[in-house]
Protein backbone atom coordinates (compact mmCIF):
# COMPACT_ATOMS: atom_id res chain seq x y z
CA UNK A 1 0.00 0.00 0.00
CA UNK A 2 1.40 3.28 -1.44
CA UNK A 3 -1.16 5.55 -1.04
CA UNK A 4 -3.88 5.92 1.56
CA UNK A 5 -7.53 5.81 -0.29
CA UNK A 6 -9.32 9.31 0.95
CA UNK A 7 -12.24 8.69 -1.17
CA UNK A 8 -14.80 6.28 -1.75
CA UNK A 9 -15.10 4.82 -5.06
CA UNK A 10 -17.85 6.52 -7.70
CA UNK A 11 -19.92 2.88 -7.72
CA UNK A 12 -19.52 3.21 -4.04
CA UNK A 13 -20.69 6.83 -3.75
CA UNK A 14 -23.44 6.55 -6.49
CA UNK A 15 -25.04 3.57 -4.80
CA UNK A 16 -24.71 5.97 -1.51
CA UNK A 17 -26.57 8.52 -2.97
CA UNK A 18 -29.19 6.99 -4.93
CA UNK A 19 -30.02 4.88 -2.28
CA UNK A 20 -30.09 7.56 -0.24
CA UNK A 21 -32.71 9.43 -1.84
CA UNK A 22 -34.63 5.96 -2.52
CA UNK A 23 -34.78 5.44 1.10
CA UNK A 24 -35.79 8.95 2.22
CA UNK A 25 -38.33 8.92 -0.08
CA UNK A 26 -39.78 5.61 0.70
CA UNK A 27 -39.67 6.60 4.93
CA UNK A 28 -41.78 9.84 3.85
CA UNK A 29 -43.74 7.79 1.30
CA UNK A 30 -44.51 4.91 3.57
CA UNK A 31 -45.59 7.74 6.54
CA UNK A 32 -47.62 9.57 4.44
CA UNK A 33 -49.42 6.89 2.32
CA UNK A 34 -50.50 4.88 5.93
CA UNK A 35 -52.34 8.36 7.05
CA UNK A 36 -53.99 9.61 3.59
CA UNK A 37 -57.36 9.19 2.14
CA UNK A 38 -56.33 11.08 -0.34
CA UNK A 39 -56.81 9.93 -4.19
CA UNK A 40 -53.21 9.74 -5.05
CA UNK A 41 -52.95 6.78 -1.74
CA UNK A 42 -53.05 4.30 -4.10
CA UNK A 43 -50.61 5.86 -6.95
CA UNK A 44 -48.26 6.08 -3.51
CA UNK A 45 -48.36 2.72 -2.45
CA UNK A 46 -48.12 1.18 -5.47
CA UNK A 47 -44.97 3.23 -5.83
CA UNK A 48 -43.72 2.73 -2.95
CA UNK A 49 -43.35 -1.24 -2.85
CA UNK A 50 -41.72 -1.04 -6.31
CA UNK A 51 -39.29 1.47 -5.03
CA UNK A 52 -38.97 -0.49 -1.91
CA UNK A 53 -38.43 -3.90 -3.97
CA UNK A 54 -35.40 -2.07 -5.86
CA UNK A 55 -34.12 -1.14 -2.84
CA UNK A 56 -33.98 -4.89 -1.98
CA UNK A 57 -31.92 -5.30 -5.67
CA UNK A 58 -29.64 -2.27 -4.72
CA UNK A 59 -29.04 -3.04 -1.66
CA UNK A 60 -27.60 -6.55 -2.56
CA UNK A 61 -25.97 -5.07 -5.21
CA UNK A 62 -24.49 -2.42 -3.20
CA UNK A 63 -23.04 -4.77 -0.78
CA UNK A 64 -20.88 -6.79 -2.51
CA UNK A 65 -19.98 -4.28 -3.80
CA UNK A 66 -18.59 -2.69 -0.79
CA UNK A 67 -16.77 -6.41 0.85
CA UNK A 68 -14.44 -6.06 -2.81
CA UNK A 69 -13.33 -2.48 -2.45
CA UNK A 70 -11.14 -0.99 -0.50
CA UNK A 71 -12.07 1.77 1.79
CA UNK A 72 -10.93 5.10 3.14
CA UNK A 73 -10.18 4.60 7.12
CA UNK A 74 -11.74 6.62 9.48
CA UNK A 75 -9.48 9.48 10.86
CA UNK A 76 -6.36 9.07 13.13
CA UNK A 77 -7.43 11.44 15.58
CA UNK A 78 -11.02 9.73 16.08
CA UNK A 79 -11.15 8.16 19.45
CA UNK A 80 -11.50 4.12 19.15
CA UNK A 81 -15.24 4.33 20.70
CA UNK A 82 -16.17 6.62 17.84
CA UNK A 83 -14.51 4.37 15.47
CA UNK A 84 -17.19 1.74 16.96
CA UNK A 85 -19.63 3.66 16.76
CA UNK A 86 -19.58 4.37 13.50
CA UNK A 87 -18.73 1.07 12.48
CA UNK A 88 -21.49 -0.23 13.93
CA UNK A 89 -24.53 1.91 12.98
CA UNK A 90 -22.78 1.36 9.58
CA UNK A 91 -23.62 -2.46 10.05
CA UNK A 92 -27.05 -1.14 11.76
CA UNK A 93 -27.55 0.76 8.17
CA UNK A 94 -27.19 -1.99 5.95
CA UNK A 95 -29.04 -4.59 8.08
CA UNK A 96 -32.40 -2.11 8.46
CA UNK A 97 -31.85 -1.79 4.73
CA UNK A 98 -32.29 -5.24 4.25
CA UNK A 99 -35.01 -5.78 6.64
CA UNK A 100 -37.29 -3.32 5.63
CA UNK A 101 -37.70 -4.60 1.85
CA UNK A 102 -38.16 -7.97 3.56
CA UNK A 103 -40.74 -7.30 6.11
CA UNK A 104 -42.61 -5.22 3.23
CA UNK A 105 -42.81 -8.56 1.22
CA UNK A 106 -43.37 -10.59 3.86
CA UNK A 107 -46.60 -8.61 4.99
CA UNK A 108 -47.97 -8.47 1.64
CA UNK A 109 -46.98 -12.51 1.54
CA UNK A 110 -49.19 -12.77 4.21
CA UNK A 111 -51.94 -10.13 3.63
CA UNK A 112 -52.42 -12.40 0.88
CA UNK A 113 -52.22 -9.46 -1.20
CA UNK A 114 -49.77 -10.05 -4.69
CA UNK A 115 -47.30 -7.06 -5.10
CA UNK A 116 -48.16 -5.48 -8.66
CA UNK A 117 -44.94 -3.79 -10.42
CA UNK A 118 -46.52 -1.86 -12.75
CA UNK A 119 -47.82 -4.41 -15.61
CA UNK A 120 -44.11 -5.39 -16.04
CA UNK A 121 -44.54 -8.51 -13.52
CA UNK A 122 -46.50 -9.62 -10.17
CA UNK A 123 -44.47 -11.10 -7.01
CA UNK A 124 -46.80 -14.41 -5.64
CA UNK A 125 -48.09 -13.95 -2.45
CA UNK A 126 -49.85 -16.28 0.11
CA UNK A 127 -53.23 -17.51 -1.27
CA UNK A 128 -55.17 -17.15 1.88
CA UNK A 129 -54.48 -14.40 4.46
CA UNK A 130 -52.20 -15.81 8.07
CA UNK A 131 -53.56 -12.46 10.07
CA UNK A 132 -51.01 -13.47 13.05
CA UNK A 133 -47.77 -13.35 10.76
CA UNK A 134 -49.39 -10.03 8.63
CA UNK A 135 -49.68 -8.34 12.13
CA UNK A 136 -46.00 -9.38 12.86
CA UNK A 137 -44.51 -8.29 9.77
CA UNK A 138 -46.75 -5.10 9.49
CA UNK A 139 -45.34 -4.25 13.21
CA UNK A 140 -41.85 -5.19 12.35
CA UNK A 141 -42.03 -2.98 8.98
CA UNK A 142 -43.27 0.17 11.07
CA UNK A 143 -41.26 -0.46 13.83
CA UNK A 144 -37.83 -1.07 12.01
CA UNK A 145 -39.06 2.21 9.63
CA UNK A 146 -39.30 4.59 12.63
CA UNK A 147 -35.58 2.83 13.59
CA UNK A 148 -34.08 3.37 10.54
CA UNK A 149 -35.41 7.21 9.92
CA UNK A 150 -33.84 7.51 13.74
CA UNK A 151 -30.94 5.90 12.27
CA UNK A 152 -30.00 8.09 9.37
CA UNK A 153 -31.23 11.33 11.37
CA UNK A 154 -28.28 10.45 13.78
CA UNK A 155 -25.89 8.99 10.75
CA UNK A 156 -26.59 13.00 9.29
CA UNK A 157 -25.58 14.71 11.94
CA UNK A 158 -22.47 12.52 12.78
CA UNK A 159 -21.44 13.41 9.28
CA UNK A 160 -22.09 17.32 9.64
CA UNK A 161 -20.47 17.26 12.77
CA UNK A 162 -17.21 15.55 10.90
CA UNK A 163 -17.19 18.10 8.43
CA UNK A 164 -18.21 21.18 10.44
CA UNK A 165 -16.94 20.64 13.78
CA UNK A 166 -14.07 17.86 13.16
CA UNK A 167 -13.28 19.76 10.20
CA UNK A 168 -11.67 15.86 8.56
CA UNK A 169 -12.47 14.25 5.17
CA UNK A 170 -15.23 12.22 6.23
CA UNK A 171 -17.64 14.14 4.59
CA UNK A 172 -16.21 14.89 1.47
CA UNK A 173 -14.86 10.96 0.99
CA UNK A 174 -18.28 10.89 0.71
CA UNK A 175 -18.92 13.26 -1.76
CA UNK B 1 -21.97 16.22 -5.76
CA UNK B 2 -24.03 19.46 -5.31
CA UNK B 3 -26.90 17.68 -7.36
CA UNK B 4 -27.29 15.03 -5.24
CA UNK B 5 -27.58 17.35 -2.49
CA UNK B 6 -29.91 19.23 -4.24
CA UNK B 7 -31.92 16.19 -5.24
CA UNK B 8 -31.52 14.76 -1.71
CA UNK B 9 -32.78 18.51 0.07
CA UNK B 10 -35.82 18.40 -2.79
CA UNK B 11 -37.61 14.54 -2.35
CA UNK B 12 -37.20 15.18 1.72
CA UNK B 13 -39.39 18.58 1.28
CA UNK B 14 -41.81 16.80 -1.01
CA UNK B 15 -44.18 15.87 1.53
CA UNK B 16 -43.93 19.03 3.12
CA UNK B 17 -45.45 20.42 0.10
CA UNK B 18 -48.45 17.40 -0.39
CA UNK B 19 -51.51 17.98 0.20
CA UNK B 20 -52.37 17.47 3.89
CA UNK B 21 -55.71 15.09 4.16
CA UNK B 22 -58.14 16.95 6.22
CA UNK B 23 -59.07 13.45 8.03
CA UNK B 24 -56.61 10.93 8.33
CA UNK B 25 -56.91 7.02 7.91
CA UNK B 26 -56.48 6.76 11.83
CA UNK B 27 -59.06 9.36 12.89
CA UNK B 28 -61.45 7.82 10.44
CA UNK B 29 -61.37 4.68 11.87
CA UNK B 30 -61.09 6.21 15.28
CA UNK B 31 -64.80 7.34 14.89
CA UNK B 32 -66.06 3.97 13.49
CA UNK B 33 -64.70 2.24 16.09
CA UNK B 34 -66.18 4.64 18.72
CA UNK B 35 -65.83 5.15 22.17
CA UNK B 36 -65.85 1.12 23.22
CA UNK B 37 -63.18 -1.27 21.29
CA UNK B 38 -64.27 -4.86 20.90
CA UNK B 39 -60.49 -6.69 20.14
CA UNK B 40 -59.58 -8.57 17.57
CA UNK B 41 -62.98 -7.87 15.84
CA UNK B 42 -63.29 -5.01 12.89
CA UNK B 43 -64.22 -1.40 13.49
CA UNK B 44 -66.58 -1.34 10.78
CA UNK B 45 -69.02 -4.43 10.00
CA UNK B 46 -67.98 -6.26 13.45
CA UNK B 47 -71.38 -8.42 13.27
CA UNK B 48 -70.45 -11.10 10.23
CA UNK B 49 -70.33 -14.58 9.40
CA UNK B 50 -68.03 -16.49 7.41
CA UNK B 51 -69.89 -18.29 3.61
CA UNK B 52 -68.42 -19.57 1.01
CA UNK B 53 -69.33 -20.79 -2.14
CA UNK B 54 -68.35 -20.41 -6.06
CA UNK B 55 -69.31 -17.93 -8.58
CA UNK B 56 -71.11 -19.27 -11.43
CA UNK B 57 -69.61 -17.29 -14.65
CA UNK B 58 -71.51 -17.61 -18.15
CA UNK B 59 -68.65 -15.99 -19.70
CA UNK B 60 -70.66 -12.99 -20.61
CA UNK B 61 -67.94 -10.44 -19.41
CA UNK B 62 -64.73 -11.78 -20.51
CA UNK B 63 -65.14 -9.69 -23.82
CA UNK B 64 -64.65 -6.87 -21.57
CA UNK B 65 -62.37 -8.22 -18.90
CA UNK B 66 -59.31 -10.38 -18.74
CA UNK B 67 -59.93 -11.50 -15.27
CA UNK B 68 -60.09 -15.10 -15.21
CA UNK B 69 -63.09 -14.69 -12.26
CA UNK B 70 -65.00 -13.62 -15.95
CA UNK B 71 -64.16 -16.80 -18.06
CA UNK B 72 -66.95 -18.96 -18.31
CA UNK B 73 -66.01 -21.39 -15.30
CA UNK B 74 -66.44 -21.73 -11.18
CA UNK B 75 -64.36 -19.91 -9.24
CA UNK B 76 -64.71 -20.85 -5.10
CA UNK B 77 -65.16 -17.76 -3.16
CA UNK B 78 -64.57 -17.33 0.75
CA UNK B 79 -67.35 -14.19 1.77
CA UNK B 80 -68.74 -12.73 4.88
CA UNK B 81 -72.46 -11.43 5.38
CA UNK B 82 -72.36 -8.77 8.27
CA UNK B 83 -74.08 -5.34 9.29
CA UNK B 84 -72.90 -1.74 9.45
CA UNK B 85 -71.44 -0.90 13.14
CA UNK B 86 -68.48 -1.29 15.14
CA UNK B 87 -70.75 -3.82 17.79
CA UNK B 88 -69.84 -7.73 17.48
CA UNK B 89 -73.06 -8.16 19.37
CA UNK B 90 -75.59 -5.89 18.04
CA UNK B 91 -79.26 -6.86 17.22
CA UNK B 92 -79.00 -7.54 13.24
CA UNK B 93 -82.42 -6.72 12.73
CA UNK B 94 -82.20 -3.08 13.45
CA UNK B 95 -78.53 -2.81 11.59
CA UNK B 96 -79.38 0.01 8.81
CA UNK B 97 -76.87 -1.35 6.26
CA UNK B 98 -76.30 -4.95 5.46
CA UNK B 99 -73.44 -6.59 3.70
CA UNK B 100 -71.93 -9.38 1.29
CA UNK B 101 -68.09 -9.53 0.85
CA UNK B 102 -66.48 -11.61 -1.48
CA UNK B 103 -62.72 -12.54 -1.55
CA UNK B 104 -61.44 -14.83 -4.91
CA UNK B 105 -58.15 -15.91 -4.28
CA UNK B 106 -57.79 -17.57 -8.22
CA UNK B 107 -53.67 -17.92 -7.72
CA UNK B 108 -50.79 -17.10 -5.80
CA UNK B 109 -50.96 -13.35 -8.54
CA UNK B 110 -54.72 -12.86 -9.13
CA UNK B 111 -56.41 -12.46 -5.70
CA UNK B 112 -59.76 -9.79 -5.66
CA UNK B 113 -61.79 -8.99 -3.11
CA UNK B 114 -65.53 -7.16 -2.91
CA UNK B 115 -67.00 -5.77 -0.62
CA UNK B 116 -70.60 -4.53 -1.09
CA UNK B 117 -73.54 -2.76 0.74
CA UNK B 118 -77.55 -2.53 0.26
CA UNK B 119 -77.31 1.52 -0.80
CA UNK B 120 -76.52 1.64 -4.28
CA UNK B 121 -75.05 4.71 -3.70
CA UNK B 122 -73.29 6.81 -1.10
CA UNK B 123 -75.06 10.05 0.31
CA UNK B 124 -71.79 12.00 -0.66
CA UNK B 125 -68.60 11.68 -3.04
CA UNK B 126 -65.55 12.24 -0.88
CA UNK B 127 -64.40 10.96 2.40
CA UNK B 128 -64.04 13.97 4.45
CA UNK B 129 -67.77 14.93 4.08
CA UNK B 130 -68.35 10.76 4.53
CA UNK B 131 -66.87 11.45 8.30
CA UNK B 132 -68.73 14.59 8.69
CA UNK B 133 -71.95 12.61 7.75
CA UNK B 134 -70.92 9.35 10.47
CA UNK B 135 -70.45 12.78 12.75
CA UNK B 136 -73.91 13.84 12.12
CA UNK B 137 -75.58 10.42 12.59
CA UNK B 138 -73.93 10.20 16.16
CA UNK B 139 -75.12 13.36 17.25
CA UNK B 140 -78.86 12.45 16.50
CA UNK B 141 -81.86 12.89 13.74
CA UNK B 142 -81.33 16.94 14.21
CA UNK B 143 -77.78 16.83 12.82
CA UNK B 144 -78.29 14.30 10.44
CA UNK B 145 -81.21 16.58 8.91
CA UNK B 146 -79.07 20.04 8.72
CA UNK B 147 -76.28 17.30 7.41
CA UNK B 148 -78.28 16.24 3.89
CA UNK B 149 -79.71 20.06 3.90
CA UNK B 150 -75.95 21.01 3.61
CA UNK B 151 -75.28 18.50 0.96
CA UNK B 152 -77.50 18.42 -2.36
CA UNK B 153 -75.76 15.77 -3.41
CA UNK B 154 -77.38 13.69 -1.35
CA UNK B 155 -80.79 13.17 -3.07
CA UNK B 156 -80.39 9.97 -4.77
CA UNK B 157 -79.36 8.42 -1.31
CA UNK B 158 -81.84 9.70 0.26
CA UNK B 159 -84.67 8.96 -3.10
CA UNK B 160 -83.68 5.37 -2.59
CA UNK B 161 -83.77 5.45 1.30
CA UNK B 162 -87.53 6.44 1.54
CA UNK B 163 -88.53 3.26 -0.81
CA UNK B 164 -85.85 0.99 1.14
CA UNK B 165 -87.90 -1.47 3.45
CA UNK B 166 -84.89 -3.64 5.21
CA UNK B 167 -85.89 -7.59 4.42
CA UNK B 168 -85.80 -9.70 6.74
CA UNK B 169 -82.98 -12.15 5.34
CA UNK B 170 -79.65 -11.52 4.11
CA UNK B 171 -81.21 -13.79 0.96
CA UNK B 172 -83.27 -10.91 0.54
CA UNK B 173 -80.95 -8.02 -0.20
CA UNK B 174 -79.31 -6.44 -3.37
CA UNK B 175 -76.15 -5.83 -2.71
CA UNK B 176 -74.29 -2.82 -4.39
CA UNK B 177 -70.80 -2.45 -5.44
CA UNK B 178 -71.45 1.49 -5.26
CA UNK B 179 -68.06 2.80 -6.13
CA UNK B 180 -67.16 1.97 -10.05
CA UNK B 181 -64.56 0.04 -11.62
CA UNK B 182 -62.80 -0.17 -14.95
CA UNK B 183 -62.93 -4.10 -16.79
CA UNK B 184 -59.94 -3.89 -18.99
CA UNK B 185 -59.70 -6.31 -21.97
CA UNK B 186 -57.25 -7.93 -23.67
CA UNK B 187 -56.69 -4.57 -26.21
CA UNK B 188 -56.47 -2.72 -22.71
CA UNK B 189 -60.16 -1.29 -23.58
CA UNK B 190 -61.79 0.29 -20.66
CA UNK B 191 -64.97 0.00 -19.88
CA UNK B 192 -66.40 1.96 -16.30
CA UNK B 193 -68.91 -0.56 -14.70
CA UNK B 194 -70.80 -1.06 -11.30
CA UNK B 195 -72.34 -4.02 -10.50
CA UNK B 196 -75.21 -5.36 -7.86
CA UNK B 197 -75.56 -8.77 -6.10
CA UNK B 198 -79.18 -9.53 -6.40
CA UNK B 199 -80.64 -12.61 -5.11
CA UNK B 200 -83.23 -15.02 -6.02
CA UNK B 201 -85.64 -15.79 -3.45
CA UNK B 202 -88.08 -13.65 -3.34
CA UNK B 203 -90.08 -11.81 -0.48
CA UNK B 204 -93.39 -13.81 -0.69
CA UNK B 205 -91.44 -17.43 -0.64
CA UNK B 206 -89.74 -16.06 2.80
CA UNK B 207 -90.70 -16.00 6.40
CA UNK B 208 -88.26 -15.30 8.93
CA UNK B 209 -89.37 -17.18 12.28
CA UNK B 210 -86.36 -16.16 13.93
CA UNK B 211 -86.30 -14.05 17.15
CA UNK B 212 -83.78 -12.04 19.25
CA UNK B 213 -80.25 -10.16 18.25
CA UNK B 214 -78.89 -13.10 15.79
CA UNK B 215 -82.21 -13.05 14.02
CA UNK B 216 -80.52 -12.56 10.20
CA UNK B 217 -77.84 -14.81 10.86
CA UNK B 218 -80.04 -17.49 12.23
CA UNK B 219 -82.22 -17.40 9.34
CA UNK B 220 -79.15 -17.44 6.83
CA UNK B 221 -77.34 -20.58 8.72
CA UNK B 222 -80.96 -22.50 8.52
CA UNK B 223 -81.17 -21.63 4.92
CA UNK B 224 -78.25 -23.05 3.65
CA UNK B 225 -79.08 -26.51 5.57
CA UNK B 226 -81.83 -26.93 3.29
CA UNK B 227 -79.44 -26.22 0.23
CA UNK B 228 -77.79 -23.32 -1.74
CA UNK B 229 -78.82 -19.94 -1.08
CA UNK B 230 -78.45 -18.39 -5.07
CA UNK B 231 -77.93 -14.69 -6.57
CA UNK B 232 -77.25 -12.74 -9.96
CA UNK B 233 -74.29 -11.31 -10.16
CA UNK B 234 -75.06 -7.93 -12.04
CA UNK B 235 -72.75 -5.20 -14.03
CA UNK B 236 -74.07 -1.96 -15.34
CA UNK B 237 -72.67 -0.45 -18.14
CA UNK B 238 -71.83 3.33 -17.92
CA UNK B 239 -71.58 5.88 -20.94
CA UNK B 240 -69.88 8.71 -21.86
CA UNK B 241 -72.26 10.91 -19.96
CA UNK B 242 -71.93 8.91 -16.77
CA UNK B 243 -69.38 9.94 -13.94
CA UNK B 244 -67.41 7.00 -12.24
CA UNK B 245 -65.78 8.72 -9.98
CA UNK B 246 -68.70 9.93 -8.28
CA UNK B 247 -70.55 7.13 -5.82
CA UNK B 248 -73.22 10.02 -4.94
CA UNK B 249 -75.11 9.67 -8.47
CA UNK B 250 -76.57 6.94 -9.83
CA UNK B 251 -76.72 6.49 -13.18
CA UNK B 252 -79.42 6.23 -15.47
CA UNK B 253 -82.08 3.28 -15.31
CA UNK B 254 -81.55 2.47 -18.77
CA UNK B 255 -78.55 1.50 -18.95
CA UNK B 256 -77.09 -1.31 -20.29
CA UNK B 257 -76.85 -4.26 -17.74
CA UNK B 258 -75.19 -7.63 -17.94
CA UNK B 259 -75.73 -11.15 -16.04
CA UNK B 260 -71.98 -12.28 -15.76
CA UNK B 261 -73.34 -15.27 -13.35
CA UNK B 262 -74.70 -16.39 -10.54
CA UNK B 263 -73.21 -16.21 -6.75
CA UNK B 264 -74.16 -19.63 -4.97
CA UNK B 265 -73.90 -20.07 -1.27
CA UNK B 266 -73.20 -23.32 0.19
CA UNK B 267 -71.92 -23.02 3.73
CA UNK B 268 -71.41 -21.05 6.80
CA UNK B 269 -68.61 -20.79 9.59
CA UNK B 270 -68.53 -18.65 12.54
CA UNK B 271 -66.13 -15.71 12.20
CA UNK B 272 -64.00 -16.08 15.31
CA UNK B 273 -61.62 -18.79 13.85
CA UNK B 274 -63.35 -18.95 10.27
CA UNK B 275 -61.79 -18.45 6.89
CA UNK B 276 -63.16 -14.82 6.36
CA UNK B 277 -62.26 -13.46 9.97
CA UNK B 278 -58.23 -13.12 8.45
CA UNK B 279 -58.75 -11.53 5.20
CA UNK B 280 -59.14 -7.78 4.62
CA UNK B 281 -61.73 -7.10 2.43
CA UNK B 282 -60.24 -4.32 0.60
CA UNK B 283 -61.28 -3.32 -2.80
CA UNK B 284 -58.75 -2.28 -3.97
CA UNK B 285 -57.18 -5.67 -3.82
CA UNK B 286 -58.15 -5.92 -7.87
CA UNK B 287 -56.70 -9.09 -9.83
CA UNK B 288 -55.29 -8.37 -13.75
CA UNK B 289 -58.38 -6.79 -15.89
CA UNK B 290 -60.08 -4.99 -13.51
CA UNK B 291 -58.70 -1.25 -12.26
CA UNK B 292 -60.07 1.03 -9.87
CA UNK B 293 -61.36 4.51 -10.60
CA UNK B 294 -60.76 7.95 -9.36
CA UNK B 295 -63.64 7.95 -7.57
CA UNK B 296 -62.62 9.69 -3.93
CA UNK B 297 -64.62 7.38 -1.66
CA UNK B 298 -62.93 4.27 -3.38
CA UNK B 299 -59.63 5.71 -2.95
CA UNK B 300 -59.93 6.30 0.80
CA UNK B 301 -61.05 2.95 1.49
CA UNK B 302 -57.47 1.16 1.25
CA UNK B 303 -55.92 2.84 4.26
CA UNK B 304 -58.62 2.81 6.27
CA UNK B 305 -59.26 -0.90 5.73
CA UNK B 306 -55.38 -1.15 6.46
CA UNK B 307 -55.84 0.41 9.23
CA UNK B 308 -58.64 -1.57 11.39
CA UNK B 309 -57.15 -4.89 9.92
CA UNK B 310 -53.95 -3.25 11.24
CA UNK B 311 -55.35 -2.71 14.85
CA UNK B 312 -57.67 -5.78 14.66
CA UNK B 313 -54.00 -8.11 13.42
CA UNK B 314 -52.47 -6.98 16.24
CA UNK B 315 -55.39 -7.80 18.78
CA UNK B 316 -55.15 -11.22 17.45
CA UNK B 317 -51.43 -12.00 17.42
CA UNK B 318 -51.61 -10.83 21.31
CA UNK B 319 -54.18 -13.09 22.26
CA UNK B 320 -56.32 -10.01 23.28
CA UNK B 321 -59.42 -11.66 21.55
CA UNK B 322 -63.27 -11.29 23.61
CA UNK B 323 -64.22 -15.08 22.78
CA UNK B 324 -68.04 -14.62 20.74
CA UNK B 325 -70.80 -14.54 23.04
CA UNK B 326 -72.81 -15.18 20.07
CA UNK B 327 -72.48 -18.57 19.36
C1 LIG C 1 -36.25 0.29 2.09
C2 LIG C 1 -37.44 -0.03 1.79
C3 LIG C 1 -38.66 0.45 2.51
C4 LIG C 1 -38.83 1.47 3.40
C5 LIG C 1 -37.79 2.44 3.92
C6 LIG C 1 -40.23 1.46 3.78
C7 LIG C 1 -40.79 2.34 4.71
C8 LIG C 1 -42.10 2.31 5.13
C9 LIG C 1 -42.65 3.11 6.18
C10 LIG C 1 -41.88 4.12 7.02
C11 LIG C 1 -43.96 2.81 6.29
C12 LIG C 1 -44.97 3.40 7.30
C13 LIG C 1 -44.98 2.50 8.50
C14 LIG C 1 -45.86 2.99 9.63
O1 LIG C 1 -46.26 4.16 9.66
O2 LIG C 1 -46.15 2.15 10.51
C15 LIG C 1 -44.26 1.82 5.30
C16 LIG C 1 -45.50 1.26 5.08
C17 LIG C 1 -45.75 0.28 4.13
N1 LIG C 1 -44.82 -0.36 3.35
FE1 LIG C 1 -42.85 0.04 3.24
N2 LIG C 1 -40.88 0.46 3.12
C18 LIG C 1 -39.96 -0.19 2.33
C19 LIG C 1 -40.19 -1.26 1.50
C20 LIG C 1 -41.44 -1.83 1.27
C21 LIG C 1 -41.70 -2.96 0.40
C22 LIG C 1 -40.65 -3.71 -0.42
C23 LIG C 1 -43.03 -3.21 0.47
C24 LIG C 1 -43.85 -4.25 -0.21
C25 LIG C 1 -43.55 -4.82 -1.30
C26 LIG C 1 -43.61 -2.25 1.37
C27 LIG C 1 -44.94 -2.17 1.66
C28 LIG C 1 -45.50 -1.29 2.57
C29 LIG C 1 -46.92 -1.23 2.84
C30 LIG C 1 -48.00 -2.07 2.19
C31 LIG C 1 -47.08 -0.25 3.83
C32 LIG C 1 -48.40 0.22 4.41
C33 LIG C 1 -48.94 -0.74 5.41
C34 LIG C 1 -50.34 -0.32 5.88
O3 LIG C 1 -51.02 0.42 5.21
O4 LIG C 1 -50.72 -0.79 6.97
N3 LIG C 1 -42.62 -1.42 1.85
N4 LIG C 1 -43.11 1.52 4.60
C1 LIG D 1 -64.56 6.29 2.77
C2 LIG D 1 -65.39 5.30 2.78
C3 LIG D 1 -65.27 4.06 3.63
C4 LIG D 1 -64.51 3.81 4.74
C5 LIG D 1 -63.53 4.75 5.42
C6 LIG D 1 -64.77 2.44 5.15
C7 LIG D 1 -64.18 1.81 6.23
C8 LIG D 1 -64.29 0.48 6.54
C9 LIG D 1 -63.51 -0.23 7.51
C10 LIG D 1 -62.45 0.40 8.40
C11 LIG D 1 -63.87 -1.55 7.51
C12 LIG D 1 -63.29 -2.70 8.33
C13 LIG D 1 -62.22 -3.43 7.52
C14 LIG D 1 -61.53 -4.60 8.23
O1 LIG D 1 -61.13 -4.50 9.40
O2 LIG D 1 -61.31 -5.66 7.58
C15 LIG D 1 -64.93 -1.66 6.54
C16 LIG D 1 -65.59 -2.83 6.23
C17 LIG D 1 -66.53 -2.93 5.21
N1 LIG D 1 -66.93 -1.94 4.35
FE1 LIG D 1 -66.31 -0.03 4.32
N2 LIG D 1 -65.68 1.90 4.29
C18 LIG D 1 -66.01 2.86 3.35
C19 LIG D 1 -66.87 2.72 2.30
C20 LIG D 1 -67.54 1.57 1.99
C21 LIG D 1 -68.40 1.40 0.84
C22 LIG D 1 -68.70 2.44 -0.21
C23 LIG D 1 -68.86 0.11 0.91
C24 LIG D 1 -69.78 -0.64 -0.02
C25 LIG D 1 -69.83 -0.55 -1.25
C26 LIG D 1 -68.28 -0.52 2.07
C27 LIG D 1 -68.50 -1.83 2.46
C28 LIG D 1 -67.86 -2.47 3.48
C29 LIG D 1 -68.08 -3.85 3.82
C30 LIG D 1 -69.02 -4.83 3.13
C31 LIG D 1 -67.24 -4.14 4.89
C32 LIG D 1 -67.09 -5.46 5.62
C33 LIG D 1 -66.08 -6.28 4.92
C34 LIG D 1 -65.93 -7.58 5.64
O3 LIG D 1 -66.90 -8.35 5.69
O4 LIG D 1 -64.82 -7.82 6.13
N3 LIG D 1 -67.48 0.38 2.70
N4 LIG D 1 -65.16 -0.42 5.96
Amino acid sequence: MNKKITRFSASMRILHWAMAALIISLLSAGMTMVKSLEVWQLELLTLHKAAGLLVAVLVVVRLVNRWCATVPALPDSLPRWQKTMALGSHYALYSLMILMPLTGFLMQYYGARPIAVFSWFTLPSALYPDIELYALYRQLHGFIGYTLAVLILVHVLAALQHHFIRKDGVLKSML
Amino acid sequence: MKQYLILLFSLITLPAFADVPRVSAQQFVDLQQGESTYPGYRRAHAKGMCISGEFVSNGNLSRYSTASVFKSSKTPFIGRLSIAGNNPYAPDLKAPVRSLALSFATSQTKQWRVAMNTPPVMAVANPHDFYQQIVAIKKGPEAIGAFFEAHPESADFLQWKANYQPSSSFALETYHSINAFYLVDEQNQRQAVRWEVKPHASTSSLKNSFTGDNALFNEFKQQLSDGPVMFDWVFTLATEQDDEHNPAKRWPQTREKMIAGQIKITQWQAQQGGRCDGINYDPLVLPQGIEATKDPILRARSAAYAESYRRRAVEVLAGDVEEGRDE
